[in-house]
């Protein structure tokens, strides 16, 4: 049995900070989770798509943030327990039904884990989602380690509830990708049956109505803010001359450094879990008997200017300070180092840092970039498509593996913003310059928000080609189903939506589909293409082989290798396509056949037809 | 409690990250606090994958430049990347079989001369421990156990609050059934390495 399913109170597990996010939630009673993956929210509804059926919550991957959202709106007011998870960016397509929901309310309690990801890992900007709270009322958890992250999620569902009114859990990569211990505790009774009370005067979001509810806000934020002073997730520790006001993971470095430091007894730390509201009256008794206070926290000067408003509304001649040019930067992720080695600094304590052994004398190391998978259809697709249409057309595109389609060699990219991105930005373009972009984007993403931009470019009649890249799954966030998806095939009791089909519908008249293996197919079908003046699309069509090993469906394959009689060394195949299957062997290409999918394309490319399949994969495995 | 923090590098695909929830597994075990940070996502296509275990009385698992207690690096070049994370005082366990780049294997760069690296490495920091952890790997029955093997060396060499009887406890009941003997003799090659 999977261990977050446990019954019993005080086992402890070494767990992810996404899987304490999932036991919280189990514990909370649960019985209604939504989502839209991305990194670092993954392993949330990944957790969830494995156990939802054994313990009787209702789960979806829905098709967006937004919808995602609003479907938990729609159970929470039923009364329903909900989580709803998204990343950081996702909040974005959610705040419309965001901003508005916290007027109606909610029922059952609706938490939003907003996972936000300084330093970008894996996202396309750096965002502090605490600004949500400011702007629209939302309270807003921090937990400092994966054990607050379940204690924090189980707060959250009874706090929203309490409240009536959505709550996010926001979190940062290194809470939600962190593991550490977590001692369980009692699992709640589930309700997963609601009901839904027509109560118009509290849930229509109408002028003459979010009005009256405007002021209802407004009483709960100041409720809120009273009870926040004295929230057991705000923290109190030490009572020393000196003070830091942190938050989230600042605080285990803030930790770790006065202990390393020796300043327990000279610096007293307040650590807050509720950051919105602020909890001004507590931060007002911390700052006045404090020589000068320190603010931990990455990315923006939150708390920081919080901190500071509060000391001029009560005259505290305090000296705050946190962001500045000696201390910390606004961009990107700390460590307990820089941190030690900046309270140390502004404190003026004893401190002799490590230094690292001297590097310059090392050689010089090659880079190590990720790129698309040996056999990956994109890379197909995006050689096929950019070299028909030519290097000059503009080709937006937007997040997804094919994303990394921009490096070289296959330079199949000139711009991209986010999720949905790809054929408005292409139409924009298309319109001022006269030149037809062609706009890439996968099938998670179609159905995410590329088919809305779709409607507004046959609507607006741009002039714009379309590449749908159907790869039957969500490959970058790992792997989830989308409407899209082969579900019979993989056992799941979903309806499969035809791209085909809804562009036809949306109005789309040149449809072409190939198969992303076939390159002389794809390129065909984008030289017509190019020549049609309007929408055009081609649904480029090959499942990702990563999940095709991973969900058992059986592929054929071949291995391919480089004929050395027929090769004249003119390496087209590595050149073209970057293929990390490609090796030199005695200074000629060669192909890895542990990591060759047998796509096929290389052989295409190869003016010699010095690449041929080699062997089925029986006789070589 | 004394405090001890690794660092962790190698490439997607050599088990990083496995290796790294068996150290924390093996703590749990031993009734150690552990704390582990990975990081999932664009990193493991193709790419460096960096994962950090810290033991006894901390809350961060993080582990900053200089403060590498252990640098524990699955393919050579990026131990060589990794040196920033090492002190006078760290203890360095690498493997010595190099996973070229694909640039490397295309010719468009260079790969650099590790045994030269290496020994000017050793001589800056506590202790350096060169491997060939493929082939050790190979012999225990199967490549994929490079992590383990990788996990006994560690615990053989460096100066932990663990035991190889903690980590064997973490194979058995942490890795898939069919491996857990390979697994065994891997971590026993690892730790009668050198």
């Amino acid at each position: 049995m999977n261990p977050l399913l446990s019954r019993e109170p005080g086992q402890k597990h070494l767990l992810l900070g996404n899987e304490a996010i999932v036991r919280g939630a189990i514990e909370a009673g649960v019985g209604v989770v939504t989502c839209y993956p991305g990194t670092p929210s993954s392993e949330v509804p990944n957790t969830f798509s494995k156990i939802s059926d054994k313990i009787g919550v209702y789960f979806e991957f829905s098709t967006n943030e937004k919808v995602a959202l609003e479907v938990g709106a729609g159970s929470a007011v039923s009364g329903i327990r909900t989580l709803v998870s998204m990343k950081s960016v996702g909040v974005n397509v959610a705040a419309d039904p965001l901003l508005t929901l916290i007027y109606l309310g909610v029922e059952g309690g609706l938490v939003l884990l907003s996972a936000d990801e300084p330093s970008l890992h894996s996202t396309q900007n750096e965002q502090d989602n605490r600004y949500y709270g400011k702007l629209g009322y939302i309270p807003i958890l921090e937990p400092s380690s994966p054990q607050e992250a379940k204690d924090m999620t189980r707060y959250a569902f009874e706090l929203s509830e309490e409240m009536k009114m959505p709550v996010m859990l926001r979190t940062t990569t290194r809470i939600n990708h962190a593991r550490g211990i977590v001692k369980f505790g009692p699992v709640s009774q589930r309700k997963s049956k609601g009901i839904f009370v027509k109560n118009p005067a509290h849930r229509i979001a109408i002028p003459a109505i979010s009005r009256v509810l405007r002021k209802e806000l407004l009483e709960k934020y100041d409720r809120l803010v009273t009870m926040g002073c004295t929230a057991k997730v705000n923290l109190l520790e030490g009572n020393g001359e000196f003070g830091i006001i942190t938050s989230g993971i600042g605080y285990a470095y803030v930790s770790d450094a006065l202990d390393d430091l020796n300043a327990r007894d000279k610096i007293s730390v307040l650590r807050l879990g509720l950051t919105f509201p602020h909890p001004d009256k507590l931060v007002a008794d911390f700052l006045e008997h404090k020589k000068k206070v320190l603010v931990v926290e990455e990315v923006e000067p939150y708390l920081e200017n919080e901190a500071k408003r509060v000391a001029k509304e009560e005259n505290i001649a305090t000296q705050i300070m946190g962001k500045s040019k000696n201390l910390f930067s606004r961009a990107f992720e700390f460590d307990p180092g820089m941190v030690r080695k900046v309270i140390a600094k502004y404190f003026e304590l004893d401190y002799q840092p490590k230094y690292s052994i001297q590097t310059d004398d090392l050689p010089e190391l090659p880079k190590r970039p990720p790129s698309l998978c040996a056999g990956c259809p994109h890379r197909a697709t995006l050689y096929a498509v950019t070299r028909a249409a030519g290097m000059e057309t503009p080709f937006p595109l937007e997040i997804g593996c094919y994303a990394l389609g921009y490096m070289e060699p296959l330079k199949a990219s000139d711009f991209c913003i986010c999720m949905g991105s790809a054929i408005p930005s292409g139409c924009g373009i298309s319109r001022v310059t006269g030149k037809k972009a062609v706009c890439f984007l996968g099938d998670s993403s179609f159905f995410h928000s590329g088919m809305t931009g779709l409607a507004n470019a046959v609507y607006n009649k741009h002039n714009v080609l379309v590449v749908i890249m159907d790869n039957g799954t969500t490959a970058m966030t790992g792997h989830q189903n989308n409407p899209g998806s082969d579900h019979a095939l993989l056992g799941l009791d979903k309806t499969r939506i035809d791209i085909e089909t809804v562009c036809r519908a949306l109005g789309v008249d040149d449809i072409h589909i190939a198969r992303a293996f076939n390159l002389r197919q794809v390129k065909a079908a984008t030289e017509k293409a190019m020549l049609h003046e309007g929408v055009s699309v081609i649904i480029s069509k090959q499942v990702c082989p990563l999940f095709a090993r991973r969900a058992g469906i059986p592929q054929k394959r071949l291995f391919f290798k480089v004929d050395l009689e027929k090769c004249t060394n003119c390496r087209d195949c590595i050149k073209e396509i970057g293929c990390p299957a490609f090796y030199l062997d005695n200074d000629y290409p060669a192909i890895n056949r542990n990591l060759c999918e047998g796509c096929a394309v290389c052989s295409q490319i190869c003016s010699e037809k010095a690449i041929k399949p080699a062997k089925k994969e029986t006789e070589h495995e | 409690m004394s405090k001890t923090r690794i660092y962790i590098t190698g490439v997607g695909g050599q088990g990083t990250l496995m290796a790294t929830a068996l150290i924390g597994q093996a703590a749990v075990i031993a009734g150690l606090n552990a704390n582990l940070s990975e990081i999932h996502g664009m990193a493991q296509r193709g790419g460096i994958v960096e994962s950090s275990v810290t033991l006894g009385n901390l809350l961060s698992a993080m582990v900053s430049d200089a403060e590498a207690d252990i640098l524990l690096g699955f393919e050579p070049a990026e131990t060589i990347r990794s040196a920033k994370k090492c002190s006078p005082e760290t203890t360095v366990i690498t493997n010595s079989t190099p996973l070229k780049p694909y640039t490397v294997s295309t010719g468009e760069e260079e790969y650099p001369n590790v045994s030269q690296a290496f020994k000017k490495m050793q001589q800056k920091v506590k202790r350096f421990i060169s491997i060939e952890a493929d082939a050790i790997a190979h012999s225990a029955g199967n490549i994929l156990s490079l992590n383990i093997v990788m996990l006994g060396a560690m615990v053989k060499h460096a100066n932990l609050p663990l035991t190889a009887e903690n980590f064997k406890q973490a194979i058995i009941k942490f890795t898939k059934p069919k491996f857990i003997d390979i697994n065994l003799k891997a971590f026993d090659l690892g730790y009668s390495s050198k």
